[in-house]
């Protein structure tokens, strides 16, 4: 690596609570969602008025006319309108893809503060017109001659009034995400119970950070929700136990509406800056962002992680963060074991056990990863200490920002609380066979 | 603006008046750029006191004649020092200026009388003289309840060894529209606590519009009514807003943090670690603080007789138990509190004169006067004063949602004939609230308009 430039500093954050789709927030946009956000995120660090570097954030779900979101947030916002914005859009890597990119430029010193993070709704989703009615609408547009819009509207069908509504499938499978993930739980025989275990966990984290007021500086209440409305404080393995498997055939299916994530609506930001910047707005720093990769799988072509051609093999969907996490802590010769939390997200159970056992497996780490053997596991009681998307629900966009500030909250008291260095991990999977992850750190 | 009140619009109209229906006044406000004063203002004295002449100085550097006689013209305020009235003699001859002066007092007027501490004169001047000064109280609760048209009358009683600057930001509050919901009310001005800083632009021209420039305020129970109101009016002053409120409010609270430019901190004040952790906020975010309003109160209404614990505990933890652990805080050594700082506690007319089915809300709010006034000494051993205001009927979201009748009954019964604004209580607390008013220690002023309640 070239010698470091200075490290972005993460100096808070603000989410709205989560909402399961088509409850609190059936009618609140995209726009309303990150506005009312950015808005909360303004009022906790009194930056009304204020110019920052720049606000990068991005949904997954979106309307066209949304196409340039985050400008339009800031514009509704009580920043300065000479606040600059664009949006990104990496699926579920959204939130900590704007986070990077937001740092990176700090660290280049082309900018001194920014905030990152995105938004979404699965209740105000966008539905398209049906193709075949669309080209013919925009052919009547164009047309010049009564004739010739006649003949066009003579081509208009029935059929055509069904709309294109977005689905939650990879356009090159055809697979929804969770028949994805049920197939990787399945090849690496991720069991049921670790699935609702891990699921009750996060449940139990979430309420128990909820009632310490944990989120009292992380989250600002919106249209009368003050937690998370898909969180149960009540949540066991036992009653996870009884529910029926949604995804996956068979005997074998193991994932369920408790061990997956809802369709979710909601917005997250991590305010960044760096440290002369915070000093100077006499704003506290939580941690540093040191580094990120982002990783890409086939999980396309091919026969499977485990299969016997290994070059010519396919990775899980929701496997990328296996791949990515190996080659930051070799950039920065830290082993797996080298951090005090992580924070892998929980688009489903499996998928955080997948990757967890992947790097137990010293076969895979020395023929897929390239190790000397395993990476080794990852301690229950380090991850997701504060619950994950499991129990807060995932709005595909925001779970970035609010694992960074969740993260970056969480080593600020342990650093200040034990009077050591703390080092934290994030992995998020995203739809196309991708994967981010990061860095950060916080120095006592 | 009064709300939803019909009585004041109907009023107000050439028939209803001709009808003889009795008339609501309409309050002059403050509204940046208005000056402090509307017109002239009568300044005498009867005895021999010493505020006259500052006071008359005052109301010149200010714009305004300052007169001695009531001439043809009408009256912004009447101010008489009497803390120099000993005998009944000297009693009589304020009389004498007061008539005619009353006659001449315009609408919103404002008529301020200043006395002696009777104690002070028992022992400087004998019984007479206490009496007399005594007999000011009366005086002025009664011209509050002749005067008609918006005026208020007040009285400011004066120590010995209270300097005459000290009551400057008291005639600023009196005199002015700032005080249009305070009236009947007796305060009493001592020797300052604490430094006031000078006002950093002192030359600048706004300085008179932003007192509180360069000083920084909590609110507690910022996201709405009351406590909003008092966040905006201290931002029009000047200071920077720290806003806080229950986090389940946080959503009015990032508004009201973002309409003034401040910053909110969503907090639930009784928790344990309340205090401490609004103190680390306040002095690593701001470097301190100037002014703490404790403003964050909640009811539980029940009849005493199906009262529950937990309707009990829950309010006097709000409106008690949270400011007195937070001003134990305040008080501690390496407290962010700076010189000249100020505590303003809001209490409430139910404090005073109680109502039914509010036990237990009566007694957190009569609490907080008996809180106020054992920590004044406390508070003053630092440079800093605590002081308590007690709002009457003040209409809000809460009031708009009371039964009619006792909507109504709470508005009429008061010398101003109807309800008071959320802004009212915020211009007495930024009065109180002034590097300036250090002279006011311990003291509970109601903005009720001269409620009959607990009067």
């Amino acid at each position: 690596m070239p010698a470091s430039p200075r490290r972005a500093a993460v100096i808070g954050g603000n989410r709205i609570p989560f909402a399961r789709a088509n409850r609190a927030y059936a009618n609140a946009t995209d726009l309303d969602m990150l506005t009312t956000t950015l808005d909360g995120l303004v009022a906790r660090f009194g930056l009304a008025g204020e110019r920052l570097g720049e606000v990068v954030a991005g949904a997954v779900l979106k309307h066209s006319r949304d196409f340039n979101l985050t400008r339009e947030a800031v514009l509704g916002s009580r920043l300065a309108p000479a606040t600059a914005a664009y949006d990104v859009q990496q699926a579920c890597g959204t939130g900590l893809q704007a986070t990077i990119a937001v740092a990176n430029k700090i660290a280049l010193g082309q900018i001194e503060s920014g905030v990152a993070g995105g938004v979404d709704s699965a209740s105000d989703a966008p539905i398209a017109l049906n193709d075949d009615l669309r080209r013919v609408l925009v052919k009547l547009n164009a047309a010049r001659s009564t004739t010739e819009r006649l003949a066009l509207v003579g081509q208009l069908r029935p059929g055509q009034i069904v709309p294109e509504i977005p689905r939650n499938a990879e356009p090159r499978t055809g697979l929804s995400m969770g028949e994805h993930a049920a197939r990787t739980a399945l090849e690496w025989g991720i069991g049921r119970t670790e699935q609702d275990e891990l699921a009750a966990r996060s449940h139990r984290n979430l309420a128990a950070a909820y009632d310490r007021g944990f989120f009292d500086d992380l989250l600002t209440p919106y249209l009368g929700l003050t937690r998370d409305d898909n969180l149960r404080p009540d949540s066991s393995a036992d009653k996870l136990a009884t529910l029926k498997p949604v995804f996956g055939k068979g005997p074998d299916a193991t994932m369920t509406a408790g061990n997956s994530t809802p369709l979710t609506d909601g917005a997250a930001l991590v305010l960044l800056g760096s440290d002369e910047w915070a000093a100077e707005h006499r704003l506290p720093v939580l941690a540093h962002v040191v580094d990120a990769e982002t990783a890409a799988v086939d999980y396309v072509h091919g026969g499977g992680a485990r299969g016997a051609d290994h070059r010519h093999s396919t990775d899980g969907l929701l496997t990328a963060g296996v791949f990515a996490v190996p080659r930051l802590l070799e950039r920065h010769g830290l082993s797996l074991q080298d951090f005090d939390l992580y924070e892998i997200h929980e688009a489903f159970a499996s998928v955080v056990q997948v990757q967890r056992r992947a790097w137990e497996d010293a076969r895979f780490c020395r023929e897929r990863l390239g190790r000397d053997g395993a990476l080794g596991a990852i301690d229950d009681g380090r991850l997701n200490v504060a619950g994950s998307s499991l129990a807060a629900g995932h709005p595909f966009a925001a779970t970035g920002g609010r694992i960074v500030a969740t993260l970056a909250t969480l080593l600020r008291e342990r650093a200040d609380s034990e009077k050591t260095d703390q080092r934290g991990l994030i992995s998020i999977c995203a739809a196309g066979g991708q994967g981010v992850v990061a860095i950060l750190e916080t120095k006592a | 603006m009064t709300g939803n009140d019909l009585l004041a619009t109907l009023s107000n109209t050439p028939i209803a008046r001709q009808l003889g229906v009795p008339t609501v006044p309409a309050l002059r406000r403050h509204r940046p750029g208005d000056p402090l004063l509307a017109g002239p203002v009568l300044v005498a004295s009867a005895g021999t006191g010493r505020f006259a002449t500052p006071v008359a100085a005052f109301v010149e550097e200010h714009g305004q004649p300052a007169v001695s006689e009531p001439a043809e013209e009408t009256l912004h305020g009447v101010v008489v020092d009497l803390s120099g009235a000993t005998t009944l003699a000297d009693l009589a001859a304020a009389q004498q200026i007061l008539t005619p002066a009353v006659r001449r007092l315009g609408p919103s007027g404002r008529l301020l009388l200043i006395g002696a501490e009777p104690a002070e004169a028992v022992a400087s001047a004998g019984a007479e003289a206490a009496a007399v000064a005594q007999g000011l109280d009366g005086l002025v609760r009664s011209i509050g309840k002749e005067l008609r048209a918006g005026a208020t009358a007040n009285l400011l009683v004066a120590a010995e060894a209270t300097p005459p600057a000290a009551l400057d930001s008291s005639l600023r509050f009196f005199l002015s529209a700032r005080s249009a919901y305070v009236d009947g009310q007796v305060v009493h001005v001592g020797t300052p606590v604490g430094t006031p800083q000078e006002p950093a632009e002192v030359d600048d021209p706004r300085a008179e519009e932003r007192p509180l420039a360069g000083r920084t305020a909590v609110v507690t129970g910022a996201a709405r009514g009351i406590g909003a109101a008092v966040a905006d009016t201290l931002a029009r002053d000047g200071a920077t807003i720290v806003a806080v409120d229950v986090p389940a409010a946080g959503e009015g609270l990032a508004a009201t943090a973002n309409r003034t430019g401040g910053t909110a901190l969503q907090l639930d004040i009784t928790a344990d670690d309340a205090p401490e952790r609004l103190l680390r906020h306040l002095a690593e975010r701001h470097g301190g603080v100037d002014l703490v309003v404790h403003n964050a109160g909640i009811t539980r209404d029940k009849l005493l007789a199906n009262m529950t614990e937990d309707r009990w505990n829950a309010v006097l933890a709000v409106n008690l138990g949270a400011q007195l652990r937070i001003n134990e805080a305040l008080l501690a050594a390496g407290s962010p509190l700076h010189d000249a700082g100020r505590i303003v506690c809001v209490s409430s007319q139910s404090g005073i004169a109680g109502n039914r089915g509010q036990t237990n809300y009566a007694a957190s709010k009569a609490g907080v006067i008996g809180m106020v006034r054992a920590l004044a000494p406390r508070f003053a051993g630092r440079g800093a004063t605590i002081n308590a205001v007690a709002p009457g009927f003040i209409e809000t979201e809460m009031t708009q949602t009371m039964p009619l009748g006792t909507r109504e009954a709470g508005r009429r019964v008061n010398s101003l004939r109807q309800g008071g604004l959320p802004v009212d209580v915020a211009e007495t607390i930024g009065w109180l609230g002034r590097a300036e008013s250090g002279g006011l220690n311990g003291q509970v002023v109601r903005v009720c308009g001269q409620s009959m309640l607990g009067a």
